[in-house]
């Protein structure tokens, strides 16, 4: 098998499981109670926080530890949400072309009332700072951009809207769940006021991440009950999982640069293999990349039909194409991209992580082209194309 | 649990009746590139008897094993028949399919009927235009 959908989720590391296994049986107590046991497991937790904070370059107060990416996004949101309309302040600003996890939660507070602007996205899949500061006005209260699109991989300049966002005084937030562990996040040199982060993007483990929230800006608990995480995020904290993903992520920091450059080399050979089939096309900035992220559309073929083909073969990937998500829309990131409909549904995405080899590479450069031609061949879109009823898109 | 049954699986790896008849009786394409699924069907009518049918789709995989699956439903079948082919019975015959794939069995039964409605206006045969709606399947991509 190989795989090639680390977006989706990615393998626990085994360093990150020994800690876990390991914390689970020995440092079991809940970090609430007062004896040994427990002080226990509060000191690993602290220890982690610690590390956490020093990966971000961020102080351990500015931690807390969710359930994962989505949690924290939600959190962000709405926590600067209330602040704003405590203020009279209910503008929003953010990007066509953000996680669900954003685009639900703004979509719901528009209907309690606020104003979202979704900025949108060149075709490149990058939003720039200027355009984020024309979007801002008096009663924004929140600016949520995040930091690496995880369908085409597009890296926005952070630490220019950033910048932006600190001179005109409005908290900023970005979901860096496609980011973390894979490149460089300084959220002070970033100017960055809350980030989101999910463990097991980066082979720590499912149901475990994090928000930093810079001091100053108060979070509000979505979730109620205890006093957890400074009162601001209720429930028995997962002090196993928790210390696995702070492994996983300083494993990935310390190996950022040679992974980037492993990593992105087997991406660029992709990259130039899957550019030969015609009438295909590259999603997303060539130079802005995440490093394992590949992204094209294929003229004439619908997306899922190659992913289980895709199967057949061994290769586990995915695709924005409508069918795959359940809806009959194909992916809100490549209309945002301005692929028009009949485009987007040929997508194809393939992760790769530095556990990928230029072998994988090489078979998946043998398979998709010829999966490609197989459902061209009996595609009436194709058939069209090619005797010149209709006009080539790419 | 697989996505799919045994049965989508086979018609979708192994479709019967690829292609297409360039001299067909009746030519019938539904849905919508932009919908991400376009089926066409080519039938042979011979003596009231569709002696041939072929496909080709754009679309997931259980557009390509819907339309493999009525193809072979409607092949050797007198035309009153095929008139009577539902997407129900294509379901059937599939073993299901999820529910929000139902859709590509409507697209399947249209696209037989359409083809066959082809087939009836080249040779002005009447026929009651009741029994030929319009597609409704893709109303709701119109609106974008």
């Amino acid at each position: 098998m190989i795989y090639a959908d680390n977006a989706a989720t990615t393998r626990l590391s085994p360093h990150a499981l020994e800690v876990m296994t390991d914390l689970a049986q020995n440092a079991w107590g809940n970090p609430s109670s007062l004896y040994e046991l427990g002080q226990r497991a509060q000191e690993v937790l602290a220890d982690a926080r610690s590390r956490m904070a020093k990966i971000l370059g961020a102080e351990a107060k500015e931690v807390y530890f969710t359930s994962g990416g989505s949690e924290s996004d939600n959190q962000a949101i709405r926590s600067c949400a209330r602040l704003g309309a405590a203020k009279n302040k209910r503008h929003i600003v953010s990007t066509a072309f953000e996680h669900h996890a954003v685009l639900h939660t703004l979509k719901r507070l528009e209907k309690e009332g606020y104003e979202v602007t979704y900025l949108p996205v060149h075709e490149n899949g990058v939003v720039t700072a200027q355009e984020v500061q024309a979007a801002i006005r008096p009663d924004t209260c929140l600016v949520t951009v995040m930091f690496a699109n995880n369908e085409i991989g597009a890296i926005q300049p952070i630490k220019e809207i950033g910048a932006v966002c600190r001179a005109a005084k409005v908290p900023f937030h970005t979901d860096a769940v496609q980011a973390a562990g894979h490149v460089r996040i300084d959220v002070k040199e970033m100017n960055i006021d809350l980030l989101s982060l999910s463990a097991h993007k980066f082979h720590g483990p499912r149901g475990v991440g994090a928000l930093y929230c810079r001091t100053g800006i108060p979070l509000y608990p979505l979730i109620e009950g205890g006093a957890q995480e400074r009162n601001r995020r209720a429930g028995t904290e997962n002090v196993a999982g928790i210390c696995a993903m702070v492994t996983a992520l300083e494993d990935m920091v310390k190996s950022l640069d040679k992974n980037a450059a492993y990593v992105s080399a087997l991406r660029d050979k992709l990259i130039a293999g899957l550019e030969t089939i015609p009438h295909s096309a590259l999603n997303g900035d060539r130079e802005r990349r995440l490093p394992g992220n590949v992204n094209f559309c294929f003229e004439g073929i619908e997306g899922e039909s190659l992913l289980l083909l895709l199967d057949q073969a061994g290769i586990c990937a995915s695709s924005g194409s409508a069918c795959t998500s359940g809806s009959l829309d194909p992916s809100h990131v490549l209309l945002a991209i301005g692929r028009p409909h009949e485009v987007a549904h040929g997508s194809l995405r393939l992760t790769l992580s530095e556990e990928n080899t230029e072998a994988d590479v090489d078979a998946i450069l043998q398979e998709v082209p010829r999966i490609v031609a197989y459902l061209r061949g009996f595609s009436p879109i194709w058939q069209d194309l090619e005797s010149g009823r209709s006009q080539h898109l790419l | 649990m697989a996505l799919y049954s045994e049965k989508v699986m086979d018609h979708f790896l192994h479709p019967r009746n690829v292609g297409v008849i360039e001299d067909a009786d009746g030519v019938g394409e539904v849905g919508n590139a932009k919908c991400g699924d376009i089926m066409k069907i080519f039938l042979k009518i011979d003596d009231g008897i569709v002696t041939d049918a072929k496909f080709s789709t754009f679309g997931c995989g259980s557009a390509i094993a819907s339309s493999s699956m009525a193809t072979e439903m409607i092949k050797g079948q007198p035309i009153e028949k095929v008139m009577e082919l539902t997407n129900k019975a294509v379901v059937e015959a599939l073993d299901g399919l999820p529910a929000y794939k139902l859709h590509c069995s409507v697209l399947a039964e249209e696209a037989v009927k359409a083809a066959l409605k082809d087939y009836f206006d080249r040779n002005n045969i009447p026929y009651d235009p009741a029994q030929f709606p319009d597609a409704p399947s893709c109303a709701s991509c119109e609106m974008h």
